[in-house]
């Protein structure tokens, strides 16, 4: 049964439709990496997965449970989704601790003796044990974000969300976060990454997604889509992407004096 | 002697501390400070308050502003969150409400509740007495203003974390009470005190329900001592109670405020 399967999504904001029928499946076990320009829908369908936004039309299961239907529990499903935001939306208010620790206690119900022994676990692997009591203001932004995906992680999720997770980071800080997601590629997670990290793509993907103006434009393996793309727009934005300091005037529309 | 930048700052400054204090000692000395002090700091008079001005009449200040201030935080929640809500009738209710009781004087509000309510139910009457139409009649104007802080309060808690709750699998009234709302309330800390500090000032109200000698408040007790001694003394004494309240309230929320800091 694939962890992801959305048929016919889209997704409209009053009179802008975001989001033009998508058609994706992912594997228990995929790596599906989604690149594309911004306002391209790549954010939006991720955040479709798990209902942050109600899709207009279209279906979506996760691991046969269809979370378009009314009637689904979507807090349920939500517990063995985890999710990763790009400005990292730590709770201000609690410990690193408490931050991984009170959806374990609240939701899974887990006693303070499990749900801590599970943060103090999930916080090492993401190499930040020392600092279960500190606050978030006081961490870096690498290591808010290794916070959040241990959070994500405490609840022992089947699936991972990912939405631009390194794009509001220092660039010194990006390697720390994409090493502690490679371990968890290492460990087999299926996980769904919105990211501008070629490089990362290019490593770790099963697949990579291209989208623009609300469609998946093309998909394939790392080294075909980024090698060999088949379409033009795919072309454009990879070489825009991978070669900023090649783009020339006359791509962006400006015109030498003559 | 050519006058710097730097020179001509520093006179202006010095001349400004000048003036204002010049203004300050001017004004304290043209005031007639024998007549002053007979008539607002007579000691025999302030002597004759005491101690009922603690026991009584302080007791009762305090005790009606908490009173008032935890019913209208809990009106003010309930009307900020239907204020926030996606239901369009709690919205209209709410904003109904606020508009409706910031626009009223306060001691309309209480002179409704102590003498309107009891006409309106003739078998039934608020629990507690004085107290409890005190805390009605102060809380439900309290409440409209409050409302309106913890509404602000909450929207200025970032989408986000409501997001990675929800994401967390928390329903959306866990997520508010565990994530968001502890967030909202230390925003809305200094605000709030605010609104106790207008509170008890406004518990002076309180006379007009007909108070009696063991339900008397700080503003009737003095204004009562003023007619039997008919000298001012009791206004000063009175003043200096509200203060004993109030300041150390604006030290509390200095305090929360850097805890708050803190943790941010």
């Amino acid at each position: 049964m694939p962890a992801i399967e959305i048929e016919a999504l889209h997704k409209s904001f009053g009179r802008l439709e975001v989001l033009r029928g998508i058609d994706l499946t992912v594997e228990p076990g995929e790596v599906v990496c989604v690149i594309g320009p911004s306002g391209s829908g790549k954010s939006t369908l991720l955040r479709c997965v798990n209902l942050l936004e109600e899709p207009t039309s279209g279906t979506i299961r996760l691991a046969g449970v269809e979370v378009t239907d009314p009637d689904c529990d979507i807090d349920a499903v939500r517990k063995g989704v985890g999710m990763v935001f790009q400005q990292f939306n730590l709770f201000g208010h609690l410990t690193v601790r408490e931050n991984v620790t009170i959806a374990q206690r609240r939701v899974l119900k887990r006693s303070r003796a499990e749900a801590d022994r599970i943060a103090t676990e999930n916080l090492d692997r993401v190499g930040l044990a020392d600092k279960a009591a500190a606050y978030p203001a006081q961490l870096s932004g690498g290591q808010q974000q290794r916070v959040a995906i241990a959070r994500s992680l405490a609840m022992e999720p089947q699936l991972m969300l990912f939405d631009e997770p390194t794009s509001a980071l220092d660039p010194e800080l990006v390697g720390e976060v994409l090493a502690v997601m490679r371990g968890l590629v290492a460990d087999g997670m299926t996980m769904l990454v919105v990211t501008h990290e070629m490089a990362f793509a290019r490593e770790v993907a099963s697949r990579v997604v291209f989208m623009d103006d609300g469609l998946i434009v093309e998909q394939g393996p790392p080294a075909e889509l980024f090698g060999q793309p088949r379409e033009e727009r795919t072309r454009a934005f990879l070489h825009r992407v991978l070669e900023p300091t090649q783009v020339s005037e006359s791509e962006i529309g400006a015109h030498l004096t003559d | 002697m050519t006058l710097t930048p730097r020179r001509r700052r520093r006179i202006i400054r010095v001349a400004g501390y000048v003036v204002f204090a010049l203004a300050i000692v001017g004004f304290i000395a043209a005031a007639d400070w024998g007549r002053l002090s007979d008539a607002f700091f007579r000691s025999d008079v302030a002597g004759s308050m005491f101690p009922e001005a603690i026991t009584v009449a302080l007791r009762n200040t305090i005790l009606y502003t908490l009173l008032a201030f935890v019913f209208g935080l809990t009106l003010g929640l309930v009307l900020a969150l239907m204020r926030l809500s996606s239901i369009l009738p709690y919205r209209w209710f709410a904003t109904a409400y606020i508009e409706l009781f910031r626009g009223l004087p306060s001691l309309l509000v209480l002179f409704m509740v102590g003498y309107g309510v009891p006409l309106a139910f003739p078998d039934r009457e608020i629990p507690g007495g004085v107290y409890g139409s005190v805390t009605v009649g102060l809380g439900l104007t309290a409440a409209a203003y409050m409302a309106e802080t913890i509404r602000a309060g909450i929207q200025a808690v970032p989408k986000g974390q409501l997001e990675a709750a929800r994401t967390l699998g928390m329903s959306h009234p866990r997520a508010m009470i565990s994530i968001v709302l502890p967030q909202a309330f230390r925003i809305v800390i200094p605000p709030l005190t605010n609104e106790i500090i207008l509170l008890t000032k406004d518990t002076s109200l309180v006379y007009v329900l007909g108070v009696t000698s063991t339900t008397i408040e700080l503003t009737k007790f003095a204004g009562d001592t003023l007619n039997t001694k008919v000298n001012p003394t009791p206004l000063v004494v009175a003043g200096l109670l509200y203060l004993v309240i109030t300041l150390p309230l604006s030290q509390l929320v200095r305090g929360l405020e850097r805890r708050a800091a803190r943790e941010r």
